[in-house]
Parts: C-alpha cells; sequence; structure tokens
C-alpha cells in the first residue's frame, strides 16, 4: 500500500521557493504579453462586440473589444455625453446621428484615401448625407438594412404586406407589436400617408396628419417592445405583424425557420444605416482604423451580413461577391444577388427607400412626446 | 439629576445608532436631495447642466399621458394589494391557526425560496407560461378552449405583481396571525360566536397592523416595479416606472424623469403614512 507522507518543513521551504522562483520569472513574460494586448473601448448597437464580428479581428491583432450597447440615437448621444472625452475609442452610430456627434465634436476626422470608396455598391454611400462636413470624412458607412412591414406568414400574405395597411388588418387586432422607438415607427406612419421622400419633412399639417394615422392604429396593437420582446412577441406567436423593424429582427427568426418575414411596401421603406468613427481624444486611432478597413474587407462585410445578433447588407461589391461566396442561402434570402428583384440596392435605386433621418420641421422631443402620448391613448 | 454617567450612556446610544444615520444620510436623503435638485436642471445637447427653473415640472404635469400613466399606476398597485393580501389571507390562517408548527416552518421556507431566483427570471419564466403557445394555453386546447391572450394584457401585469408580492404577503399575514392570543379566539367561539364572524371582528382586529404592514408593501412594491408591466405587460399602456426609463432614454431627459420619480414618492410617502397611521389608530371603546 502507498503511504503519503507528511511534508516536512524542509519540503515546504524548498517547493516554495521553487514555485516563487518560477513565479518571478516568468512575471515579466506574461506581463508582457498581457500588456501587449490593446483594449478598443466601442460604443455600439448590440452585437457588434461580440465573437462573432470581433473575434477574427482580435486574434489576428491582438487586441480586446470592451463593448458597451445602447439602443437607440438618443441613448447612444446620452452616453457619449455623459463620459470623459477619449472614453470611446470607436463609436458605431446610425447614419442620422452622425452629425449630432460631429457637430457636439465627439468624433475625429478621418482619412478618406484609407477606405475603398471605390468598391461601394452605390454612389450615394461614398457621399452618405452627414458623414462629410466641409469636403472632410467624419464616418465611415459599413452596413445598412431596410424596415418595412414585418410579419407572420400565417396571419398576413405577401400581398397584404405590400403596403403597410397590413397593419390595421382586423383580423390581428391586438397583435401588431411596435418597436419601441418613435422614429421608424412616425417614419413608416409618414410614409403610409403617402408623404415618400418629404416622410421626414413635414409641416404642422403634415405632422397632425401622422399623429392622426398614428392613432387610428392604436386599437390594433398589443405591445411596445425592445429588442428582446419584438424577438420573443415574433417568435412566440404573440405579434403577428410588427411596426418599426424589418429583416434585422425577423431575419434572425426567419433564418431559424420561422414563419416570419419582412418585405418593403409599396409606399417605400425606410434604410437604417450604421457606420464606424474614430472617438475624439482616442489614443488607438490607428488600431481603429484597422478595425473599419477590416469591416469594410470582403471578408469583414460577409460577417457584418451575417452578424449573429441581427443581419444586415454587405455596402461593398467586394462583400457582396463574399457573401455569395461563404453562404450564398443567405445571400439569396436577403436578395443581396445582382439581379434580384428584391436586391436592395435595385430599391433604393427604383426610389422605393427613404434613409432614416431625424424630423426636419418639428423636434426630436415633439416626436418623443407623441410616441408617449399614444403609448399611454 | 444629570450624572457623567448619563452622558456616557447617550455617547454609547448615538455610536450605536451613527451608522445607520450615516447610512442614510449618504444613500437615501443625499440622493433624494439631488434628484429633487435635479427636476430643476435643464438639458442641452443632451448634457445636464445645474439650473433652477420649473420647465421640467410644467411640461410634465400638464401632460394628459402623464396623469394617465399615474392613476393607471395607483390603480393598478391598488388592485395587485387588495387581490395579493385577499389571497393571501386563507394561507396565512391556515399556516398561523391549523397547521403545526412542523409544516408552517416547510411553509415558511418555500414561501422564502423564490427570493433565491432573480425576479427578472421569474417573470421570463411567466413569458412561456402565459404565452399563446404556452403552458396553459396548452392545457386549455387538450380541453378544445382557447388560445386565450394573457400575456401583454393587464392579466399579465398583474401575474408579475403577484409573483413579486404574494410570498412576502403571506409571511408577514402568517407571523401576524400567529402572534394573536389562541385564548380570545378561543373566548369568541365559547361566547357564540360563529368561526366567520370570529375571523372578522377578533382575528383581522387584533391582526390589523401587520394585515395592513403586508398591504404597503404590496403597494409599494407593486407601485414602482418596472419588469412586469414591461415584459408580461407589453408597456401597454406604460405606467410612471415605464415613462421613467422613456423619458431618460429619449434625449437624456434625467430631469423630467426626476419629476415622475419625485412624484412617485411622495404618492408612496402619503399611502404609507396615511396606512401606517390607520394600522396603529387605537379603536374607540
Amino acid at each position: 500500500m502507498t503511504t503519503i507522507r507528511k511534508p516536512t518543513r524542509r519540503d515546504v521551504l524548498k517547493y516554495g521557493a521553487a514555485a516563487a522562483a518560477t513565479t518571478a520569472l516568468c512575471t515579466p513574460y506574461v506581463s508582457r504579453a498581457w500588456a501587449e494586448t490593446v483594449e478598443i473601448n466601442m460604443l455600439a448597437w448590440y452585437g457588434h462586440g461580440e465573437p462573432d464580428m470581433v473575434g477574427a479581428f482580435e486574434a489576428a491583432n491582438n487586441v480586446k473589444f470592451k463593448p458597451k450597447y445602447y439602443a437607440g440615437g438618443d441613448n447612444m448621444m446620452a452616453l457619449i455625453a455623459q463620459s470623459p472625452p477619449g472614453t470611446y475609442d470607436i463609436i458605431l452610430s446610425d447614419g442620422e446621428f452622425v452629425q449630432q456627434l460631429n457637430a457636439a465634436g465627439y468624433i475625429e476626422e478621418m482619412n478618406a484615401a484609407d477606405y475603398p470608396f471605390d468598391d461601394m455598391l452605390y454612389d450615394d454611400f461614398k457621399q452618405f448625407p452627414g458623414h462629410w462636413k466641409d469636403g472632410k470624412l467624419y464616418s465611415m458607412m459599413v452596413r445598412c438594412g431596410h424596415l418595412g412591414v414585418s410579419y407572420n406568414t400565417t396571419a398576413v400574405s405577401d400581398e397584404e404586406a405590400m403596403s403597410y395597411k397590413a397593419f390595421w388588418k382586423p383580423e390581428i387586432k391586438g397583435k401588431v407589436g411596435h418597436f419601441d422607438w418613435h422614429l421608424p415607427n412616425l417614419g413608416q406612419m409618414s410614409l403610409t400617408n403617402g408623404n415618400g421622400a418629404k416622410l421626414w419633412d413635414q409641416d404642422e399639417a403634415g405632422w397632425t396628419k401622422i399623429k392622426e394615422t398614428t392613432m387610428t392604429l392604436r386599437p390594433q396593437v398589443g405591445g411596445y417592445f425592445d429588442y428582446g420582446g419584438t424577438f420573443n412577441g415574433l417568435k412566440n406567436g404573440e405579434m403577428m405583424a410588427m411596426a418599426g423593424i424589418g429583416d434585422w429582427i425577423t431575419g434572425v427568426l426567419e433564418r431559424d425557420g420561422a414563419p416570419v418575414k419582412s418585405l418593403v411596401p409599396k409606399e417605400g421603406g425606410i434604410q437604417w444605416t450604421e457606420s464606424y468613427s474614430i472617438g475624439k481624444g482616442t489614443q488607438k486611432a490607428d488600431m481603429v482604423k484597422k478595425f473599419i478597413q477590416y469591416m469594410l474587407s470582403p471578408e469583414g462585410q460577409a460577417t457584418s451580413a451575417r452578424m449573429l445578433a441581427y443581419p444586415g447588407f454587405a455596402i461593398t461589391k467586394g462583400g457582396r461577391a463574399k457573401l455569395n461566396e461563404v453562404d450564398p442561402k443567405e445571400a439569396q434570402r436577403t436578395g443581396q444577388v445582382d439581379g434580384m428583384p428584391n436586391d436592395p440596392i435595385t430599391l433604393i435605386k427604383e426610389g422605393r427607400i427613404f434613409y432614416r433621418d431625424i424630423p426636419k420641421q418639428q423636434s426630436l422631443e415633439d416626436w418623443n412626446e407623441f410616441w408617449q402620448e399614444y403609448k399611454n391613448a | 439629576m444629570t450624572t457623567k454617567h448619563a452622558k456616557n450612556t447617550d455617547y454609547y446610544a448615538i455610536a450605536w445608532r451613527l451608522p445607520l444615520i450615516v447610512w442614510q444620510g449618504l444613500f437615501f436623503i443625499g440622493p433624494l436631495v439631488f434628484m429633487v435638485a435635479m427636476s430643476f436642471f435643464l438639458v442641452r445637447n443632451y448634457r445636464m447642466e445645474a439650473a433652477f427653473q420649473f420647465g421640467n415640472w410644467e411640461r410634465m404635469l400638464t401632460r394628459g399621458f402623464f396623469w394617465d400613466a399615474y392613476f393607471l399606476t395607483l390603480w393598478l398597485a391598488l388592485l395587485a394589494t387588495i387581490v395579493t393580501s385577499v389571497l393571501a389571507f386563507p394561507a396565512s390562517y391556515f399556516l398561523a391557526f391549523k397547521a403545526s408548527d412542523t409544516v408552517r416552518r416547510w411553509a415558511v421556507f418555500f414561501l422564502i425560496i423564490p427570493f433565491f431566483t432573480s425576479y427578472l427570471v421569474r417573470i421570463f419564466a411567466w413569458q412561456v407560461i402565459l404565452a399563446q403557445q404556452g403552458v396553459i394555453n396548452a392545457g386549455f386546447s387538450f380541453l378544445g378552449l382557447g388560445p386565450y391572450q394573457m400575456l401583454n394584457t393587464t392579466l399579465g401585469t398583474m401575474v408579475g405583481y403577484l409573483t413579486l408580492c404574494l410570498p412576502l404577503a403571506v409571511i408577514l399575514q402568517t407571523f401576524s396571525l400567529a402572534n394573536i392570543d389562541k385564548r380570545l379566539v378561543e373566548a369568541a367561539h365559547n361566547l357564540g360566536c360563529g368561526r366567520l364572524r370570529t375571523v372578522f371582528t377578533v382575528v383581522v382586529p387584533l391582526a390589523k397592523t401587520g394585515l395592513v404592514v403586508a398591504a404597503v408593501f404590496c403597494f409599494i412594491l407593486s407601485f414602482g416595479d418596472f419588469v412586469a408591466p414591461y415584459y408580461l405587460g407589453g408597456s401597454k399602456p406604460p405606467t410612471l416606472s415605464i415613462m421613467i426609463v422613456d423619458t431618460s432614454k429619449s434625449g437624456q431627459q434625467w430631469p423630467r424623469a426626476a419629476v415622475v420619480a419625485i412624484m412617485m414618492i411622495v404618492t408612496l410617502l402619503v399611502v404609507a403614512f396615511t396606512a401606517i397611521g390607520f394600522a396603529y389608530r387605537k379603536r374607540r371603546t
């Protein structure tokens, strides 16, 4: 039988000294390895700092992303305003909020020569509104998506979904949900009123009409949800149609086989646009630039298009080609194949897509206040 | 006569009280004062600026949607308090008067267990149970009934409130009823008082303080709860706690959110002090 010898005081001293020496000898190397990992503080919508998006870049460049997530442009502006300058190295913002970021001095100027403008799928993307000021670049568009009518295919037909009127369908009373953010929802109501390209630029009479149209939808509404609630509402069949969203949510469910989808109706759809900016005062501008370049590379674009949290469209030719190569099924599902009738670029060219913006003749506060009134109606 | 000894005793007592006073000062009075001050601040370009103006109060208190949310929240909290108190009482009565000591100990243990799990997790579990394709509707479908809409309704909100309050109400009521002198109940019976009459004329008045305290806890917890009305009620319509989140999210309007919060605190103080005053009011002889 093997017996375990009780360690003597000499053993303890001997092995203890060896352990201490090993630790002391290794510490410089371990510390150096740790020190070399660059931490990048990211402010973004949920999912952008997750391993599926940044894992490959982290591994290749020995960096670690520390994401802080927000929901909605107002929320993003508030988070930056509360933080000292230089807190965020990289900021992902909705396209329409870039001009506010720039006006407040929260972002650095970027060098246009560093980015693949020649590879853009559409000319508008090269000079996206608000991204340039006085000929200087301040933000780089990386992805986009379209908002329209999102619905459960067992309750709403494709034909019905070709109009926002589908939300008023009597059979789905109490089963229409809202993504709880005034901007996309009221934008869709403006489109319902036939405002087309002027959807954000409405005078008092137009704004009153938007409010009236929105109020008529109230009896149909089953709830107001955040991202998770919207997702669950569609998934468990509680909600049969959802306003204020698009494929960025239904796409995740559709990929899993749920009977939901999104269409751009005849009144037009709204494009959400996401852009990266370099945070003012960052000490890691070079690494951030490298990351934005990666996200605009074919690999980065294909990764972004298949983002687990919510899919988006590739905006470069190289990105689209890569997506078709690595995931033709997803490219087909989202229409990101040249020549498809629902190709997002074709929809933009046909004038059926309008870029999301902020209200021109009212304040965001007016819109938000009405949204609260609507929720309480 | 004031002696040196008496003075020393005072310092001793103060020393014991000091941590609580400091704690309350730092983490209750301090933030409360700041919140009141903040309700007069301004917001410019998503940044709060110290100021003294009544714009936030005027803006919130003159809006119909604020008062709609206020009275809805008040009504829902009141309803939750009544439903919880009524549902809890028979269980508490049984545990206090009928159950053996062993049963009572186990029952209290099982009533405490829900608090081991996060309230939010329990609410998400209710989403699965109450959904159209959930457990309850699956049961109804076996009987050829349903499906019924339970999620994103007032019923859903109420289920959430009960999840939060019911175990606590049963525990508080049980402790209160268990402390009643049983001889008084026996005396009522010996004098010919029926069982139901004994409950309402002897048991309830004797346990009044505990019953009211349990009800006040229900009201406070329900009135300020965000999770149940948002995740089970579908935020339709929003309660005051949801309005605080909405207001602070949009345009960094913390000062206006502070107005809503102060109105909630004032309401809770009025309700709590009125209820406690009622609980400790001596019976007329």
